[in-house]
């Protein structure tokens, strides 16, 4: 609680007088724009800034001399290696966040299941994979995989499943950087889900019950329509950072076997960082720009909805 | 919560009252077993990086049942904990994670209360121009630092590029945004009576927020506090792309870089380094797991 230690004497003389009132308010936004600034700077200096000079170094050509206009992309437009990028990226992100949503969703509904008093020690096991940091689970998954030891290969060959290329293979590449991807992100998703769940009330299950819906039923006419919010919101959060996602594919395969993993954020690392070709780098990463700002555009959306039906 | 509520019908519907708290208790098994199925997905990788941190080299290239450790060893973690590399990269994240999320706290703390409770020209666009640079990916802006920091070298002859301290001005860029986000939550759903109560009392903004918002919006503090160790624990792609001589290096890019020569994978080490690597953030958890969770939705069901 608030202990006045301010003297008597302070709070005695009238702290708005008349006329003084708008200096007053006038110091109030100064003192709230002074507390501000230097979240305004970081973001200002280290995000937008970067953000714009990045447009411009992809208009440059590889020594950074000269100013090349569309070149690069016109240049990476002429390239195969860059539509199987582009192609990898969205099989990638929509196939990683459609598994993460359904396994999400479905293990929430085991967890809300189960009696309350149990449900902490579940939760607490189920997200365990979203606490772990990326880069450390991902070298667990790496040596799961490994092509002369995989623990996962010596399991399969007793059901008489033949070595699996798990990174060797262009597919089983594939296949492998999502369920990573998933199994680090269906955690968050079930947590999600679970909070959102938790929120529909009772009497609408009761009702529908009464009403003779089968769970089907209640599950599309009920459940879906009242967490339409939380995973409209999630899903598209979860897709911007998928789609930008870094870690495992560059621990897993680090684009390989010959790019068919790559990704937009592995390869504009492979030429921007290890070939020194910034520009070229820099306008692959932009790639991922337009994606963002729709997702982005549709979360602000929804959270500026849910915000209303709040209030 | 979920108990089998009595429906309100006569008699009419007694045996079918029977039948539903049945129908929840096979619901309930069948969760129960499902639940456990997933847990073994999600809990497989950790659980064989344990098995594999016991294990000698020898044992781990034998043609023997992976699942199992014959001869269980400390031998990875004694030589891990031992060798100067591997205690230098702890060193240097656990410096940069702390520094960082101090940083994080005084830079956002008070933006956020700013933002929540004074209303300044343009706040509520800064509010909205938060959140959306935390959607912004470090994919995105790792290539234009890395020449900006080129340039700045250029132009002041200091270098920013292979310097452990650089991680510290540019992870902020991922923690303060979701941090004054989440806290913009908190101390928007603390009553206004509440800060209108100390005014009256005489107290000045510096005072409010100091004995009143960061009090009472606390559990909200820690979480934000919590998610920012935990990124700054976890960030991979700077300090792959700004660091690269050994004793710069924070543990991830440290782990992947040392303990992999070429083509020879030193596996009982690297799943020992990782593992320990993990500790950490998985050591919080354990003991704050309900504030994370709270952080986690708070992002999203709040705002």
């Amino acid at each position: 609680m608030v202990d006045a230690t301010m003297p008597q004497s302070r709070a005695a003389t009238p702290a708005v007088k008349r006329g003084g009132f708008h200096k007053a308010m006038q110091r109030r936004s100064t003192i709230a724009f002074l507390m501000a600034s230097p979240l305004i700077v970081l973001i200002a200096l280290l995000v937008v800034y970067p953000a714009g000079y990045a447009m411009y170094l992809a208009m440059l050509n590889k020594s950074m001399q000269r100013f090349v206009g569309f070149g690069n992309f016109l240049f990476l437009f002429k390239r195969d290696t860059f539509w199987l990028v582009v192609w990898q990226s969205c099989v990638f992100a929509i196939t990683a966040v459609a598994f993460k949503a359904l396994i999400g969703f479905i293990v929430a509904h085991f967890v809300h299941n189960i009696p309350n008093a149990k449900q902490r020690k579940w939760r607490g096991m189920l997200l365990i994979p979203w606490v772990i940091p990326p880069a450390m689970s991902t070298l667990a998954w790496l040596w799961l995989f490994d092509p002369s030891y995989s623990a996962f290969n010596w399991l399969l060959s007793f059901v008489g499943i033949g070595p699996i290329p798990w990174t060797g293979d262009a597919n089983w590449a594939r296949f492998s950087v999502i369920l990573v991807n998933i199994w680090v992100g269906a955690p968050f998703f079930m947590i999600m889900y679970l909070a959102a769940l938790k929120s529909v009330p009772e009497q609408l299950y009761e009702a529908a019950a009464i009403d003779g819906a089968s769970w089907w039923q209640r599950i599309w006419y009920v459940t879906l329509p009242m967490m339409r919010n939380i995973i409209a919101i999630t899903t598209l959060f979860s897709l911007i950072v998928t789609f930008a996602n870094f870690d495992i594919v560059q621990i897993l395969t680090a684009g390989g076997p010959i790019d068919r993993t790559h990704v937009f954020a592995t390869w504009a690392f492979r030429l921007g960082i290890q070939s020194s070709d910034i520009p070229l780098g820099a306008s692959v990463s932009l790639f991922m720009f337009p994606i963002l700002g729709i997702a982005a555009i549709f979360i602000l959306r929804d959270i500026n909805r849910r915000g209303n039906e709040s209030a | 919560m979920s108990t089998a509520t009595m429906p309100l019908a006569g008699p009419g519907t007694r045996p079918r009252y029977g039948s539903m708290s049945n129908d929840r208790k096979w619901a309930m098994r069948w969760s129960y077993f499902f639940l456990s199925l997933f847990v073994v997905f999600f809990l497989t990788p950790p659980i064989y990086m344990f098995i594999t941190s016991l294990k000698t080299s020898a044992e781990i290239s034998a043609a023997t049942n992976p699942w199992w450790v014959f001869n269980p060893t400390l031998d990875n973690y004694k030589e891990l904990l031992t060798s100067n590399t591997y205690l230098i990269f702890f060193r240097n994240s656990a410096i940069v994670s702390i520094f960082v999320v101090t940083i994080t706290m005084i830079i956002s703390v008070p933006a956020a209360f700013a933002l929540a409770r004074m209303k300044f020209w343009g706040s509520a666009t800064l509010a909205t121009g938060v959140f959306l640079t935390y959607l912004v990916p470090d994919t995105l802006l790792f290539i234009p630092l890395f020449k900006m920091f080129a340039t700045f070298h250029e132009w002041t002859g200091i270098q920013l590029i292979n310097r452990w301290w650089v991680l510290l001005v540019i992870y902020p860029t991922l923690t303060v945004p979701f941090c004054t986000w989440i806290m913009i939550g908190y101390f928007a759903s603390i009553p206004k009576e509440l800060d209108e109560a100390a005014l009256m009392d005489g107290a000045n903004y510096r005072q409010i927020l100091f004995r009143v918002f960061i009090p009472v919006a606390l559990p909200g503090l820690i979480a934000a506090t919590i998610f920012a160790f935990t990124v700054s624990w976890a960030q991979f792609l700077y300090p792959l792309a700004f660091t690269t001589s050994a004793d710069q290096l924070v543990l991830p890019v440290g782990i992947i870089t040392t303990l992999i020569k070429g083509d020879v994978f030193n596996w009982g080490q690297i799943m020992t380094g990782a593992l320990l690597g993990a500790a950490p953030p998985l050591i919080i958890y354990a003991f704050l797991m309900d504030y994370y969770i709270a952080g986690l939705t708070a992002g999203a069901t709040k705002g």
